[in-house]
């Protein structure tokens, strides 16, 4: 055959992917960046190591939170917060990803293509979840290797860790949602700067009747406080009482607020040359 | 055949941003081939490619590509393009095959469909060699070429280059044509924009001057350079230097007057009449100089 004159491809058109392949694709690409990426991986090992460290060692014996007093009871305070604190900084990892795919021309590039692209932000934040349950367990981990022990049961154990996963959740499609609206990815980091202080201002780290009469009821009412309320009471094998409820309440509103708003501007989204 | 009448067909495609009107109606028919859209910065390329890759929604007007309306078949219209944007938009964390895979499995090729294209690709681009390297450590030439392979995967009928060859230094650029000459000889259609006039000459069979919003020039090289009209005569002293340029608007009698009276005063001048560079060409219909 001679090739002189060739027409168009003689090839089918592409087919185009469906939700599951986006999400596939998107997930382990999100995995790939994650565990890559030496220093935000051994960043977010290091991070819930160090804070844990710290807390026990550092402030441990100075902070009393009743319960006997001391380290051990502090430790068993602090496990929550901690691992929260650390999803906080391991999440807002997703909105400098995100912010980057807006602002390179990537997501441009795909959403030309057959394929529903709203799974990239998915696949970021199935990532995302992965690394922080990882970072969670580190904290766990590291927890019973300085002296937590607990009474709890497994499904008492499981329900305090279900809880912190849904908080990661929410956090992450907030963190998410933040990268694409940010214009670039120095903005996205900066806006999630504020979110990482909320740990700070809860029950989590001192107890909120130790707190100045105007700041309580903001420590009390915010929805960190609830998750780790729960979590801390199912941990040391305690009832969690209505926390747990409240806590789940407040993250499926945070969390409806932020696909709202995701599915809002993301379409409209698109980066300018 | 459907797809090969024209490939891109424009009414009256309006489109601004805010008060800014960047496209105000443009009326455009092109056949399949390569074409170069040039303008001066700001004139509203990047605009237009992304209207006509599905990426932008426009105002007003109606726009065909491939047959296909833009707005209304966008899903099966994306499955016969691609888009390759200003910045070379592959993820530099992965490989280089690691990209082809993930774009050929988000075209809808099966696992080893895509395998296999992705390795021709990585050949005719000469990546075979860095194809499990990072794309972070890839040369700006490697990864506009990468770009350009991931945009092939699923045998595109049109691609979209937007600027593809900015940035780069003239090697790059010039293997960079190779490949889109090779492309558009297999029978891909192109539509490129580009902010230098040397590319559009080499690369596309028509050429687009977009500026103010609208076309003020279609037509092949020559084409072009014949609108403007002239010719140019150009002395030269004795070591091929040009010593002064007459512009004269090319006909016999005015050019051999020049001639005469030049053959009278300075009879070993010596001479030769050229026609206008593209160059020219660019800043009589736009007013600006090319980049």
């Amino acid at each position: 055959m001679t090739a002189a004159h060739v027409t168009a491809p003689p090839v089918a058109p592409a087919r185009g992917a469906g939700f599951l392949t986006g999400l596939h694709v998107f997930t382990v690409r999100s995995l790939r960046h994650s565990f890559r990426d030496g220093e935000s991986l051994l960043m977010a090992v290091m991070l819930p190591v160090m804070l844990m460290l710290v807390f026990t060692y550092v402030l441990g014996g100075a902070i009393d939170v009743g319960g006997g007093g001391g380290r051990e009871a502090y430790l068993a305070f602090v496990m929550p917060a901690i691992a929260l604190t650390a999803a906080g900084f391991g999440a807002s990892y997703t909105s400098v990803v995100v912010s980057n795919d807006m602002t390179t021309g990537f997501m441009n590039r795909l959403r030309t293509m057959p394929f529903p692209s709203v799974t990239v932000l998915l696949g970021h934040t199935a990532s995302s979840m992965v690394r922080n349950m990882l970072a969670t367990t580190v904290v766990i981990l590291v927890g019973f290797a300085v002296g937590f022990r607990t009474d709890a049961n497994v499904p008492q154990f499981l329900g305090a860790v279900g809880l912190i996963a849904v908080w990661i959740l929410m956090i992450t499609c907030v963190f998410a949602m933040l990268g694409m609206v940010a214009g670039s990815a120095e903005a996205a980091n900066g806006y999630g700067f504020g979110l990482l202080f909320l740990p700070y201002v809860s029950s989590g780290f001192a107890r909120v009747e130790t707190m100045p009469s105007w700041l309580r009821p903001i420590a009390e009412h915010q929805p960190m406080t609830p998750i780790i309320d729960a979590s801390r009471a199912l941990m040391n094998g305690h009832a969690p009482g209505s926390d747990a409820w409240i806590g789940i309440l407040w993250c499926t509103i945070l969390m409806a607020l932020a696909i709202w708003l995701t599915a809002v501007v993301f379409p409209r989204k698109i980066a300018r040359t | 055949m459907r797809y090969t009448e024209h490939l891109v067909e424009l009414d009256g495609l309006t489109k601004g941003f805010g008060k800014h009107e960047v496209l105000r109606g443009l009326d455009l028919r092109l056949p399949p081939g390569v074409h170069a859209l040039l303008g001066p910065n700001g004139a509203g390329k990047t605009t237009l490619v992304n209207i006509l890759s599905t990426l932008t929604p426009f105002d007003s007007g109606a726009a065909r590509v491939l047959g296909l309306d833009v707005r209304r078949d966008k899903k099966e219209l994306q499955r016969l393009i691609s888009l390759t944007g200003q910045y070379a938009a592959v993820d530099a964390q992965l490989s280089g095959i690691e990209n082809l895979l993930m774009m050929g499995r988000l075209f809808g090729l099966s696992r080893r469909a895509a395998a296999a294209r992705a390795a021709d690709l990585l050949d005719r681009f000469d990546l075979a060699k860095a194809a499990g390297r990072r794309v972070a450590t890839y040369s700006g030439g490697m990864r506009r070429k990468l770009d350009i392979a991931v945009s092939l995967i699923a045998h595109p009928r049109l691609i979209f280059l937007d600027e593809p060859t900015t940035g780069l230094d003239t090697r790059s650029r010039r293997a960079l044509w190779d490949e889109i000459a090779a492309l558009a000889a297999g029978g891909t259609s192109i539509f490129l924009t580009t902010q230098y006039l040397e590319e559009a000459d080499v690369l596309a069979e028509r050429i687009l001057v977009l500026n103010g919003g609208r076309i003020v020039a279609d037509g092949t090289a020559s084409q072009l350079k014949e609108r403007v009209g002239g010719s140019t005569i150009q002395l030269h002293d004795g070591h091929g230097r040009v010593i002064e340029e007459i512009p004269t608007r090319g006909s016999a009698a005015e050019v051999s007057r020049h001639l005469a009276a030049l053959a009278a005063a300075r009879p070993d001048v010596q001479v030769t009449v050229r026609r206008p560079t593209l160059d020219e060409v660019f800043l009589q219909l736009t007013g600006k100089k090319a980049a």
